[in-house]
């Protein structure tokens, strides 16, 4: 079986100032479906960074990034942001809910690019609010959600599309203890009940157990491997 | 649906900047509206001039009278069906800052050739039949509480004196282009008073207004008198009657550029304060930005969003400055009232009124639009950090 997601030699550096500083050098990384894999590795190790290259919000300076079979490092801008918009879906560490909206219309957003009809889209959000046990708060706008409550609503969003990956940016780095779990098992029941492929990036070793592989990464090269049993 | 649900909800987020830019776009298209209603006001004897008459006056000015026994040789001119004639009065009612139009006209031709002033028959025949009787405007009228049967006395100026009249007649425009805030009178009354004061001054008249049959003659008609007059001691000089309002007009001309550039310098300045809303606005959303672009939103989309949450601000303004124009229009009104006895917000004013406003709502959102287009996903989600 193939990989979802192939990387081969990747290398990734920033420009400040005069000079270019690496960030990510020659990565390869086959990523299965079904996934759960944990990047850790401390700050400025490129995790963030690579991350986002999967993802398709930045580019590569060299190598290639297939993701379900598409080669994204050769897609445009405006191809990028149509391929993002049916096969990846984002968790960020702080949410990012847009606060004017409520949690339904929040979620709704993604779907606004697609040809759904109104009905349809409803039937989609109310799923992903189920999915998350968050429908009795359709109607609530971010701030009278609680953080846990919020990264709910984040991950309603990130799946009411159906996305071919979820990439999640320190999930749990905003939140309490029993927020973080609550979250934390909540993406882990997506990846065991909907085989979710997920790329989680986090400093937080609990975190990184409830992922199936951990990645370690340090000043942009990846080290060894961790399988870990579900738990 | 949602889209707009999106734009009133970004509109409002600060209830308080959105109200003041709002306010601020109010007032500016009140600003706006005013002055292009000071210029139509100015404009508004052209409206009402008729393509009709004919006025002649001396050549060199207005200034230099011409003999009445021009009249006689003016209505032999082939296509002319109306002479009348009058002179310049400029008496003062009072005192000076109740300022009026007054002429002393040939009444019974006078009527004939301006038909859109309106006068009741019998306030007419007295009119006509008193030689001391005056006629005056609806508007100036209201404006002294005068009413039929006063005795009015005005302080002459050009013909000094003090000069009394019977107010018999008041008339009405036939449309909203009429002036209504004029006094005319009997120029035989004041012709008398000179043979006796002034004889050197008796029997001339300011100028001739001369109806013609038909608007094509016009042309022809102009040419017939003054070349009637070449060579006299006292030249014509005769032009449509639009032609000598626009004179008169031309010699405001400075103002009224004046005021077109501080209508337009309005409109500047308001987009100014609208950008600067909307700049403050995409800055602060630089993030949501950055989401809305991980989400799959193009950089058209994000513009969309800023175009049209500056057009929705500004079409509110807009809306509520228009409404706000015509009680703003009716306080000016009755301030100036003998500067500008004309003035009415005109449609074409409530069209260049939305003008403003796509002019405004788009201009506005142009950089911010711009710099939205522009900002990385990495940088803009780097701004929530």
């Amino acid at each position: 079986m193939s990989p979802i997601v192939e990387i081969q030699n990747l290398s990734k550096s920033y420009r400040r100032g005069d000079r270019r500083v690496p960030v990510l050098q020659n990565i390869n990384l086959d990523i299965q479906e079904g996934e759960f894999l944990a990047l850790m590795g401390p700050s400025g190790s490129g995790k963030s960074t690579l991350l986002n290259l999967i993802a398709g919000l930045d580019q590569v300076d060299d190598g290639t990034v297939i993701v379900g079979g598409v080669n994204i490092t050769s897609l445009s801008e405006s191809e990028l942001a149509a391929w993002r918009a049916t096969h990846v879906g984002f968790i960020f560490q702080f949410y990012n809910l847009i606060p004017v909206l409520t949690a339904f219309e929040n979620v709704e957003l993604p779907l606004l690019l697609t040809g759904l009809s109104r009905r349809e889209r409803r039937e989609h959000v109310e799923l992903a609010l189920r999915v998350v046990n968050l429908e009795a708060r359709m109607d609530h706008r971010p701030p009278q959600l609680s953080g846990g409550e919020q990264q709910r609503v984040a991950i309603a969003r990130a799946i009411v599309t159906d996305p071919t990956i979820l990439v999640a940016d320190e999930p749990t780095g905003d939140l309490d203890r029993v927020s973080a779990e609550e979250v934390l098992s909540l993406m882990e029941r997506l990846n065991r009940e909907s085989t979710k492929t997920i790329i989680m990036v986090t400093h937080d070793p609990r975190a990184a157990k409830k992922a199936g592989i951990t990645r370690h990464l340090d000043k942009g090269l990846l080290n060894d491997v961790h399988s870990q049993a579900p738990v | 649906m949602f889209i707009l649900k999106l734009l009133f909800k970004n509109a409002f987020r600060h209830k308080l900047r959105t109200s003041l830019t709002l306010l601020s776009i109010a007032i500016a298209i009140m600003a706006f509206g005013l002055l292009r209603t000071v210029v139509s006001a100015w404009y508004s004897g052209v409206e009402a001039s008729s393509a009709t008459r004919l006025i002649t006056r001396n050549s060199i000015s207005l200034v230099f009278p011409l003999p009445l026994a021009y009249k006689d040789r003016i209505r032999q001119v082939e296509n002319v069906t109306t002479v009348s004639f009058g002179n310049w009065f400029g008496g003062i009612y009072i005192d000076r800052k109740n300022f009026f139009p007054n002429f002393a006209v040939d009444p019974k031709t006078y009527l004939d050739l301006y038909p859109e002033l309106i006068l009741s028959p019998e306030q007419r025949q007295a009119f006509l039949r008193d030689r001391k009787g005056a006629a005056a405007g609806k508007k100036l009228i209201e404006r002294f509480k005068w009413k039929i049967g006063d005795l009015i006395t005005l302080q002459g100026t050009i013909f000094p004196g003090n000069w009394e009249f019977v107010l018999r007649a008041i008339y009405r425009g036939r449309d909203e282009n009429v002036d209504e805030s004029q006094f005319f009178f009997h120029w035989d009354y004041l012709n008398e008073a000179l043979r006796k004061t002034a004889p050197s001054r008796a029997d001339r008249v300011g100028f001739y207004m001369i109806g013609v049959d038909h608007p094509n003659n016009s042309s022809n008609v102009v040419q017939a008198i003054d070349r009637t007059f070449k060579n006299s001691l006292a030249e014509t000089l005769t032009e449509t009657e639009k032609a000598f309002t626009l004179s008169f007009i031309s010699m405001s001309e400075a103002i009224i550029v004046a005021i077109q550039i501080v209508s337009f310098v309005v409109i500047g300045i308001i987009v100014a304060v609208v950008a600067n809303t909307m700049s403050m606005a995409a800055r602060e959303r630089t993030w949501e930005y950055a989401v809305l672009k991980t989400l799959g939103f193009g950089g058209w989309h994000i513009a969309g969003l800023i175009l049209g949450e500056s057009l929705l601000i500004t079409l509110m303004g807009c809306a509520l400055g228009m409404a706000i124009t015509f009680p703003g229009a009716y306080i000016f009104k009755k301030s100036v009232p003998m500067y500008l006895p004309v003035f009415q917000v005109e449609e074409t004013t409530l069209y260049l009124d939305l003008v403003a406003f796509l002019g405004v709502g788009i201009l506005s959102a142009l950089i911010p639009a711009w710099r939205a287009i522009q900002v990385r996903i990495a940088d803009g989600l780097r701004r929530i950090a």
